[in-house]
């Protein structure tokens, strides 16, 4: 058993790029469920445009990614029009269902083969066959001031060059959208959306239009959930519509109430923590079934996989049943709602 | 949207004005004297109505919970709405501030029409309600609760509530009110606090006063008193007086006859959804059909 | 008082729940002991089966090329029809299959699907399926089905070609109407489980891949106690004992974990929350036991359609649709007519009202999740028979019967039982305009069609929506 590799692979997940990632879908949904209260479970919807919006800009059309990024945060914006608009005024069950069924109806039609010219369909992009017109992040990468090939790093922590740009950026990202969302939710604008979360009635009856509030949130948080996307596109210098499964969202929930949901540091310590715990598990079984610890039915990558992301449903229930106010979070308020 | 918004907080700004030089100073008395002369029938026109209600019906299923012809609201009056259990008097609530559409009918507020316009429209013009099941913003501060009533405030907009200085002396003039009126309903001490840690009567007075934040016109109190702690009740009905005094309509429903008795300048009864009388209250008391409608049917609860 | 009376229900609800891990742990026994089936591979690979209609083809060539055309591997499949190549990294990656060296007779459904394109990720092993048939061609209708969209094809194809338009649309039309039902199988637990304890269950997806999975290794592997092994059930018995199960397994569900949150009073939304992690939970414990391939039955497997006019349709799709129909009105009947159905309606519409008038609420709230559980897991098996068993089929169904409660009107089970119908009918009829592997689209626009429309649902009230 070898417990330094564990705590390396546990902790490299941790800080790597895919944290940063699911910590900016995790701030846009704390935008939405944490202080208004949108049981917004699309999340993963958002993230695809901001994605595809990019890769289709950069890989089919060949524009710049200065170019591709606005427009995949306005794919997040026109998402947040068309799903709220029809949607917001709805019982809130509803809105869950709504939100969820349009981001797999995203994910089913950017991975169909009619949609291959555009998206990939299900080869994703860069596109196979014809390649695309221009790579998705090399003028992501051509920013970048370490050598791609190079390792970097401390110890045994170490991240290849374009790793530890990638995550350097995302980590930026998330901290410039932590400040954002901190200014904002403590103005007025703030106050009025915590009260919706609470009572949207009252807010109504005191002359708000809910309605507009809602949708500046819904927009606010799917541009930043947005930006995940199109971080992980970059990242990853590629996009596939499987990466865009409904669970994400549901990591994302798991991330936000485990760091607490509506406050300011949460989605960032829950994104943390969650990778860290997720890879560092995964590593753990791995190691133990390598040694011939585990019982036959868990042996295997597969197996082990899927115990591992059991786990996370596991600890999802429990934090809700027991600690739905985060492991940080204060209880009084949580008792309170 | 926006626009119409816009629109509206203008016209307000305008009838506030314009209110102001009608009557100026105390209406107190004056509008016992004025609604004195007015003939106690249901339906009755009154000489300044701020509020006039025609043909408005509201049925759930095959039940009809409001039915109401004709109905005026005196200007700077204190208008009790009684009734018993069902008789429709929250339902009327709901329907004049847009939490609930009538199947069919007109409503005025200062002459403008109320047909079409949203919830958040209506209290814009100073048509405002308190709740009857209190609803307190559990997770927020007293103080926020307070605050976040203040109207068309700068803050409140996306972009300019991240320049703090852009909304900071409005904030600053916000909680002075807030503070104020907090220190009247003897919340000041809580102030602080969530306000999910009241107490139900101290969410009560919160319910109002945060009412009152609006600056409202009309205040529409869906049973202030209920679950007061008695020994406040007198402070709160010197505070609804206090309400008429300073140029504010009130309408509320109320289940204890004698704060009726005490407080109110013009009586309306409803039973099954009808306005069923209306007058002075010592009138209406005497009303037979008052007594069997609904005195009676008070008088059983109480020994039950 | 209650507790008294209430007892013999938590212990028999513990024994059936005990019932359902032992079951669990005996098949997973099995599985250990044989462990023939699947060769579980260290690394980033993909890898499939190929077979026709239930049957293994061995010998059939494969070749993985990468991006850039190379072949990374070539293989040929084993007698049982199994194939994997190791690929060097995560990335997508060209399956072709040899058509050459399919036995004679076989074919693919869709020539142009001899090439697919993947995407594997590190460290797993990405399955690849080749849909064939066997069949002289033209025209005899074997759906494309689309791996992975869990929307079920049944029998004749909507894609078939040289039809005509209202052929087609006949066609559609009964594979819809074997879908709809299903869904309706499965959703009325789900909307009777809404209607009386608020939850909006996102693992109802799980007990219905439960019910599937129970009943293939009961008709596949046989029933195994320890070291005793039983023989190999038949497809209906193994059903029922599915059922059974299913049964037992809702009713362990609401006393271990959903009946101890209600008592805490736990708010609606962190139960749907709780639901969601017991929902990620079952379904990799269900991939863990199962595997995540998509075999069928042992029974009904190959069977010749019969023909009426235009449409074609296998006695076992037939029998599906009865079963499902004799399913649906005996529920109804149950709710209308019984006294556990109108208990389980009053408990519906006002739990403190039902409660006041005697109606002992737990216990009816526990026998609405057998009902469910039952329910979904005899659905289960029917989808199952229907198309293929996968541990990701519940989850796959499980929007389309969130849209046919929603459709037919929250909470009322009559609603969802027309809601889920009007969605196998949409998915399927919308394949003869759109491509196939869009279908589970149209049912989703159509709910939220439906949603923006009449949120109501096509049969509820609209006070419930206020």
């Amino acid at each position: 058993m070898d417990l330094g590799a564990i705590v390396q692979n546990a902790l490299r997940a941790g800080v790597g790029p895919d944290a940063a990632v699911f910590a900016l879908a995790a701030i846009g949904l704390n935008v939405h469920f944490g202080y208004t209260g949108l049981r917004n479970f699309g999340q993963v919807g958002f993230m695809l445009v901001g994605a595809y919006g990019l890769g289709v800009c950069v890989d089919t059309l060949g524009w710049s990614m200065w170019v591709g990024i606005p427009i995949g945060l306005l794919a997040a914006v026109v998402l947040a029009f068309a799903l709220g608009a029809p949607t917001l005024r709805l019982r809130m069950d509803y809105f869950a269902i709504v939100t969820i069924a349009s981001a797999e109806i995203l994910r089913f039609v950017a991975r169909s083969t009619p949609a291959t010219d555009v998206t990939g369909g299900p080869f994703g992009l860069p596109k196979p066959r014809s390649g695309g017109k221009r790579p998705l992040a090399s003028e992501f990468f051509a920013l970048s001031p370490f050598e791609p090939g190079r390792r970097y790093g401390i110890g045994q922590l170490q991240f290849s060059g374009n790793a530890l740009w990638s995550l350097l950026v995302g980590w930026t990202l998330v901290a410039l959208c932590t400040v954002l969302v901190a200014t904002l939710v403590r103005s007025p604008w703030g106050r009025v959306v915590k009260s919706i979360r609470e009572d949207e009635d009252v807010v109504r009856s005191l002359g708000k239009n809910v309605f507009a509030f809602k949708m500046q949130a819904l927009v606010l948080g799917g541009m930043i959930g947005a930006l995940g996307g199109i971080m992980l596109a970059l990242a990853n210098s590629s996009v596939g519509a499987n990466s865009f499964q409904p669970q994400v969202t549901f990591f994302a929930y798991t991330i936000l109430i485990l760091g607490g949901a509506a406050t300011r540091l949460g989605p960032v310590v829950g994104a943390f923590l969650f990778q860290l715990v997720f890879a560092g598990s995964q590593s753990l079984l791995s190691q133990l079934g390598a040694e011939g610890h585990l019982p036959a039915l868990l042996r295997g990558d597969e197996a082990q996989g899927a115990l591992a992301l059991g786990l996370v449903g596991v600890g999802l229930m429990t934090l809700m049943a027991f600690r739905p106010e985060g492991i940080f979070g204060s209880k009084q308020e949580m008792v309170l709602g | 949207m926006a626009d119409a918004d816009a629109d509206l907080v203008a016209e307000r700004a305008a009838l506030a004005e314009a209110e102001r030089t009608i009557a100026p100073g105390s209406a107190a008395r004056a509008a016992r004297d004025v609604l004195a002369e007015v003939e106690p029938e249901p339906g009755v026109a009154k000489p300044d109505p701020i509020l006039v209600v025609e043909g408005m019906r509201r049925s759930f299923g095959g039940l009809t919970a409001v039915d109401v012809d004709h109905l005026e609201v005196q200007r700077g009056a204190i208008t009790a709405l009684i009734g018993p259990n069902g008789a429709g008097k929250s339902t009327l609530f709901n329907l004049l501030t847009g939490f609930d559409r009538p199947d069919h009918g007109n409503w005025s507020f200062d002459g403008r029409p109320l047909v079409g316009l949203r919830t958040h429209q209506i209290a814009r013009l100073g048509l405002v309600r308190s709740f009857q099941l209190t609803k307190a913003l559990a997770r927020l501060t007293v103080l926020d609760n307070m605050k976040l009533a203040g109207q068309d405030q700068a803050g409140e907009r996306l972009l300019p509530a991240l320049a703090r200085p852009r909304w900071r002396a409005q904030e600053a003039a916000i909680e002075g009110r807030a503070d104020a009126l907090l220190e009247r309903f003897q919340l000041s001490a809580m102030r602080s606090q969530l306000a999910g840690t009241l107490s139900g009567g101290q969410r009560k007075l919160l319910d109002m006063a945060r009412a009152l934040m609006t600056e409202p016109r009309l205040v529409c109190l869906d049973e202030p008193m209920a679950g007061v702690n008695p020994a406040l009740t007198q402070s709160l009905l010197h505070h609804v007086t206090g309400l008429r005094d300073d140029g504010t309509t009130v309408l509320f429903v109320e289940h204890d006859i004698d704060v009726v008795m005490e407080i109110s300048d013009w009586v309306v009864v409803l039973g099954e959804g009808r306005v069923i009388a209306e007058g002075p209250p010592h009138t209406v008391a005497k009303d037979p059909q008052v007594i069997e409608a609904y005195l009676g049917v008070a008088d059983e609860e109480n020994v039950g | 008082m209650s507790r008294r009376v209430r007892r013999p229900f938590d212990r028999a609800a513990l024994a059936a729940a005990g019932l359902v891990v032992a079951v669990v742990l005996c098949s997973a026994g099995v599985a250990d002991a044989q462990e023939t089936t699947t060769t579980a591979p260290a690394a980033t690979a993909v890898g499939g089966t190929v077979k026709v209609e239930g049957k293994a083809l061995e010998g059939v060539r494969i070749v993985v090329t990468d991006t850039a055309n190379r072949t990374v591997g070539e293989v040929r499949t084993d007698s049982e029809g199994v194939w994997t190549v190791p690929v060097p990294r995560a990335g997508a990656y060209r399956i072709t299959l040899d058509t050459k060296t399919l036995p004679a007779g076989v074919r693919l459904r869709d020539p142009d699907r001899r090439r697919l394109e993947v995407q594997v990720q590190g460290g797993r092993t990405r399955f690849v399926l080749f849909g064939l048939t066997r069949g002289d061609g033209g025209g005899d209708g074997s759906g494309t089905s689309v791996p992975g969209t869990g929307a079920g094809s049944g029998t004749g194809g909507a894609r078939a070609g040289g039809l005509s338009l209202g052929d087609r649309l006949a066609r559609a039309a009964v594979n819809g109407l074997l879908f709809g039902l299903i869904i309706a199988v499965t959703a009325i637990g789900l909307s009777l489980i809404f209607g009386t304890t608020g939850l909006v269950n996102f693992a109802h997806g799980e007990l219905v891949a439960f019910g599937a999975v129970a009943a293939w290794f009961l008709n596949v592997r046989g029933l195994h106690i320890g070291p005793l092994a039983g023989p190999r059930l038949q497809l209906v018995l193994a059903a029922l004992v599915a059922v059974a199960l299913g049964g037992a397994l809702g009713a362990g569900l609401d006393r271990g974990i959903w009946r101890p949150l209600r008592r805490r009073r736990t708010g609606r939304f962190q139960m749907m929350v709780i639901s969601i992690g017991l929902s990620i939970a079952a379904r990799q414990g269900l991939l863990i036991w199962f595997g995540s391939g998509s075999p069928k039955y042992r029974d009904y497997g190959l069977q010749r359609a019969w023909r009426f006019g235009p449409v074609a349709i296998t006695p076992r799709d037939l029998a599906v649709i009865a079963i499902s129909v004799v399913v649906l009105v005996g529920v109804a009947v149950m709710l209308r007519s019984t006294r556990l159905g109108k208990a389980m309606r009053a408990v519906a519409d006002n739990p403190d009202l039902a409660s006041s008038s005697g109606i002992n609420v737990p216990r009816v709230i526990l026998l609405v999740w057998v009902l469910g559980g039952a329910l979904a897991a005899g659905g289960g098996v029917l989808q199952g028979s229907a198309t293929s068993v996968n541990y990701l089929m519940g989850f796959n169904l499980l929007l389309l019967m969130f849209a046919g409660v929603i459709l037919g009107g929250l909470g009322t089970a009559y609603g969802a039982m027309a809601g889920s119908i009007v969605v196998g009918l949409a998915t399927e009829l919308s394949a003869v305009f759109i491509k196939p592997e869009l279908k589970t689209v149209a049912a989703l626009a159509v709910l939220i069609g439906v949603l923006l429309v009449r949120p109501q649902g096509l049969l509820g009230s609209r006070e419930r929506v206020a």
